[in-house]
């Protein structure tokens, strides 16, 4: 909490750097990319550290009216804070992930991808309704870019629906916030968070947001840009694309919709579950019948975000922080399996899986990697994946066990379509010629690796580091959406403990502490 | 009358210089390109310079035929730099063909849009728009031996005399019906309530005026007159006369037919219609273009419907949406034409078709760069500057109660960027074709295309407590 303006600080280094890379060769222009986010990594551990849990709610916060209309207003709660340190970790593996791969106008792939990271700062760290709107639309030009210009065969197809989907979807925000500013008379996030809009109008409000949210998520119908656009970015392009792009859209659910439209939210929550439940089933059965490594695990992102969007809209306490937990895992995880096909296309030019098979014989290394992102996708106990899926659905309970026991079944159907995917790739008979000829993991893709799987295991074995600092947040926003909430058909009622309960210190025991108090 | 004379500096400034240009060609001969073009251009800056030491002063001169006043005065500043920079492009583009006419000519035609933009009177109107008119119409066909700019020349001139009769006929009910062809008396007439003889007379005079700003159905002769005109000619229609008859709708519906009263209600809905068209048409006509000047015509018309959409609020708010918007739209369309003429092929001709784009960014990464910024902006998609002027008609349409309006015209936005998108697409992700194109361009022309593209970028947001204080003050002076 010194008097470093570090938000500003963290922006200012990669938008500098992506000028510097725009004008050099192609070796140069990698190396700044890499020591800006390593910097702005270790900045981001240095929010992390400073941050003061149970302090005040909005901390690090800049102002300065530079626009008039709006201001450069930033600052951080704790959700915000752990997205924006999950950007700055991904960011250095994305450009380590391109070292190699990317060989053709290195200098505008690096500058696209360090414009990226300004904008999902940016969009995390704003305090102003228009600032936040610029950041949360601008990803969408470097966006652009990487998948056209450096995607694969179908990009500009691909580059195209991306762009306009999302595009159509945002328009429909702005207007929306030009009533709300309007309305509030404010463009101050934090002020219109406790704003309360009239009942009538936060119904349109909601659906204004929500058709920007739901294809940014992406959510069940408005899905199909995402296997598309995964399919034809580069590798890193996918990685950056799940691991922190789609957040944006599970953000604007936390940030937005909840808190600043509750009436609404708790009308429209059937919805809500309706669409998670039929995209869990849906995308889950359509991934088990890919081909193409990465549309597989582009379609396991939507099931697992429509746990997310279920998640949030239980509205408790639980069911929010397991929504969170699975967005900050599922970044990492998403963005380790994206690699994990990146590792073996650079090998083979393929994502085919039927041209893959018994690389667990010469990859061995590489299995191993593989097989833990596999299980922390699936939810295995002591991987990030559990923590979150089982808070979250333990949260979905109370809200409607028909929701719980649907999305439920997407658990089961995510182990059927990864292990699947695992069988097919990994294991069997190592008979193709050129898949026996694949090197195993070389330094740079185990410097990769290595982190990815540290965070996956640490928030597995110990999410209380992750929850921490965002408890107090879900707290606010769960007592924000209690007038509305609705009445589960759970009924959950306290159990009646045996006297003087063992304290258990452990990190679950903590998390779950709200449980059953209903 | 003396007293009057020391009001409009900038007009005797202009009709003064634009002779002593005539009189220069004619007797130094056409070869003296750098003394015309500079008798024309200090012309031109001295005349910005009139503009800037009136500014504060409000007064209505000539019997209040003409106000001198703020809102003019943004209007001539942003009319008289257009011009600046369209002689400034000039004598490259024409080489050997470039003559004295074209430098006079645009200084004439600035004189009319300043008038234009300042008129209280609908006879003064008429005369501003006519003598802005013929002057457009000599420029669109100045090669004279091109068939496609004699042709773009002629229907213009034929289409142009349409529409100025249309407005006539508009001026002469509007004058039959209220008994005065000063705006301040015509809105009295409005005030007492719109009889049909008003309302004819309303739908008539901003038919006329719809036909200058190119909006739907009105917008015929725009992309074949910006394929046809030489690019600076066509540079020049894009931009300073599109300032002027907005700026003169503007004062026409909100100061001859009030912003309140049951004018505002006749013509509000045909505001509306002709923004809701041009928006959908501008869009979706440019998707099948080849022709970079025709889908920048298309993108004009596009853009002029949203700038109606400020208009169509009939606030203070939406004038001022709509003066920004302008300002931007200016620096957007130069920098963009700009573009169109730095390329050539091995031949030195023009490139003017989209496919032979292909590849752009890797032969000349910097002007690909630059005209990215400037489609992205035209595509309002922020960062970039263009975001904010569409933010700003929006929020007036919002503002105004009119979010039908708006969540159209954002809707229909997307389908604008898609047009713009398939051009970066074209420039950014296609490969190299076999031609191959030349960067034909000055400095001086590379440095205003890289000035414009980076205050389009970011840079732009930090000038907006100044823009939206110059463009308050301006539009205060009609409320």
């Amino acid at each position: 909490m010194s008097g470093l303006p570090i938000l500003s600080l963290m922006l200012a280094i990669p938008a500098i750097a992506a000028i510097a890379c725009l004008f050099v060769e192609a070796k140069p222009a990698r190396m700044i990319a890499l020591g800006a986010t390593l910097v702005d990594f270790a900045l981001g551990i240095m929010l992390w550290a400073n941050f003061d849990i149970g302090g005040a709610q909005w901390q690090f916060t800049e102002r300065a009216d530079l626009f008039g209309r709006f201001q450069w207003a930033l600052g951080v709660d704790g959700v915000a804070m752990m997205l924006i340190v999950l950007s700055t970790f991904l960011m250095p593996l994305c450009i380590l992930a391109s070292w190699e791969s990317i060989k053709q106008r290195v200098g505008l792939y690096m500058a696209m991808f360090l414009v990226m990271e300004v904008i999902m700062i940016g969009v995390f760290a704003a305090q102003d309704l228009l600032l936040f709107y610029i950041f949360f639309e601008g990803v969408l030009i470097p966006m652009y870019l990487i998948i056209g210009i450096w995607g694969g065969q179908n990009r500009i197809y691909a580059a195209f629906k991306f762009f306009l989907y999302t595009l159509l979807g945002s328009v429909l925000m702005l207007v929306a916030m030009i009533a709300m500013i309007r309305e509030a008379g404010t463009t101050e996030i934090p002020v219109l968070l406790n704003y309360n809009f009239p009942p009538e109008m936060q119904t349109w409000l909601w659906l204004a947001f929500f058709a920007s949210m739901a294809v940014k998520m992406p959510m069940w119908p408005v899905h199909t840009w995402l296997p598309d656009a995964h399919v034809q970015a580069p590798t890193a392009g996918s990685m950056i694309l799940a691991g922190v792009l789609l957040k944006m859209g599970s953000y604007g659910f936390l940030r937005f919709m909840m808190p600043m439209f509750p009436d609404a939210s708790a009308q429209f929550m059937w919805l809500v579950f309706a669409l998670s439940m039929v995209a869990v089933v849906y995308t889950s059965l359509v991934a088990l019948v890919q081909s193409d490594m990465k549309k597989l695990i582009a379609y396991s992102s939507v099931a697992h975000m429509a746990i997310v969007t279920a998640g949030l809209y239980a509205f408790n306490q639980q069911g929010i922080e397991g929504a969170l937990i699975i967005m900050l895992s599922h970044g990492v995880v998403s963005a380790a399996l994206f690699f994990c096909v990146g590792v073996i296309y650079d090998r083979l030019h393929t994502r085919e899986i039927s041209r893959y098979g018994g690389l667990a014989v010469n990859m061995p290394a590489y299995a191993l990697f593989f097989m833990l992102f596999t299980m922390a996708s699936i939810g295995l106990p002591g991987t990030s994946g559990f923590v979150g899926e089982f808070l979250s659905l333990a949260g979905i309970y109370e809200a409607s066990s028909w929701a719980a026991f649907v999305c439920t079944t997407g658990i089961i159907l995510g182990a059927a379509y990864m292990l699947y995917l695992y069988r097919r790739v990994v294991f069997g008979e190592l008979t193709k010629d050129d898949v026996k000829a694949m090197p195993d993991l070389n330094p740079r893709e185990w410097a990769i690796f290595v982190p990815l799987a540290a965070v996956a295991l640490w928030m597995g074995v110990y999410p209380e580091s992750f929850l921490a600092p965002m408890r107090g947040d879900v707290t606010t926003v769960v007592a924000r959406l209690a007038p509305a909430k609705p009445a589960g058909d759970a009924h959950v009622t306290a159990g009646k403990p045996k006297a003087a309960a063992p304290a258990h210190g452990d990190a679950k025991g903590e998390a779950h502490h709200a449980g059953g108090v209903q | 009358m003396t007293a009057d004379l020391a009001l409009v500096w900038p007009e005797l400034i202009l009709t003064i210089g634009g002779l002593i240009t005539l009189m220069l060609g004619a007797f130094a001969g056409d070869r003296q390109v750098g003394l015309y073009q500079l008798a024309a251009l200090l012309t031109l800056a001295a005349a910005a310079v009139a503009v800037a030491a009136l500014f504060g002063t409000e007064a209505s001169v000539f019997s209040g035929t003409l106000a001198v006043d703020g809102f003019g005065g943004f209007a001539k500043l942003l009319i008289y730099a257009a011009s600046f920079v369209c002689i400034a492009i000039a004598p490259r583009y024409f080489g050997e063909a470039m003559r004295a006419e074209y430098s006079a000519l645009i200084v004439f035609a600035a004189l009319g849009m300043g008038i234009m933009a300042s008129s209280r009177d609908l006879m003064t109107l008429y005369v501003g728009l006519e003598l802005n008119s013929l002057a457009s119409y000599v420029l669109a066909s100045f090669m004279r031996n091109d068939d496609r700019s004699s042709e773009a020349g002629l229907k213009y001139f034929v289409l142009g005399a349409l529409a100025s009769g249309i407005l006539l006929f508009g001026i002469s009910l509007l004058y039959g019906f209220s008994g005065t062809t000063d705006f301040a008396g015509v809105a009295t007439a409005m005030a007492g309530g719109v009889n049909i003889g008003l309302l004819f007379g309303i739908v008539f005079v901003v038919a006329g005026l719809a036909f200058k700003i190119s909006a739907v159905p009105f917008h015929m002769w725009t992309p074949d007159v910006y394929e046809g005109a030489p690019t600076p000619v066509t540079t020049f229609f894009a931009s300073a006369p599109k300032v002027a008859a907005m700026t003169l709708l503007t004062r026409v519906l909100i100061d001859a037919m009030g912003p309140a009263g049951p004018a505002l209600a006749a013509w509000q809905q045909i505001i509306i219609f002709l923004s809701l068209a041009s928006i959908i048409l501008g869009a979706v006509g440019a998707i099948g273009q080849k022709n970079i000047k025709r889908l920048l015509a298309y993108s004009s018309i596009n853009n002029v419907g949203f700038m109606l959409i400020g208009l169509a609020a009939g606030t203070q708010q939406g004038v001022e949406a709509v003066l920004t918007y302008l300002l931007v739209y200016v620096v957007t369309t130069i920098g963009a034409f700009l573009f169109v003429m730095q390329l050539r092929d091995a031949d030195g001709r023009m490139v003017e078709s989209i496919p032979a784009y292909a590849g752009l960014s890797k032969r000349q990464p910097g002007l690909a760069a630059a005209m990215a910024v400037f489609l992205f902006s035209l595509a309002a998609i922020p960062p970039l500057f263009g975001f904010w002027p569409k933010y700003l008609v929006f929020e007036a349409a919002v503002n105004a109660g009119l979010v039908p309006l708006a969540v159209a015209g954002v809707v229909v936005s997307v389908i604008g960027a898609f047009y713009y998108i398939a051009i970066i697409k074209t420039m950014y992700f296609d490969e190299e074709p076999e031609t191959v194109i030349r960067n034909g361009g000055s400095r001086v022309e590379g440095a205003v295309i890289g000035v414009s593209a980076l205050w389009l970028s970011v840079i732009g947001y930090l000038f907006i407590p100044m823009l939206a204080a110059a463009a308050a003050s301006a539009a205060s002076v009609l409320f």
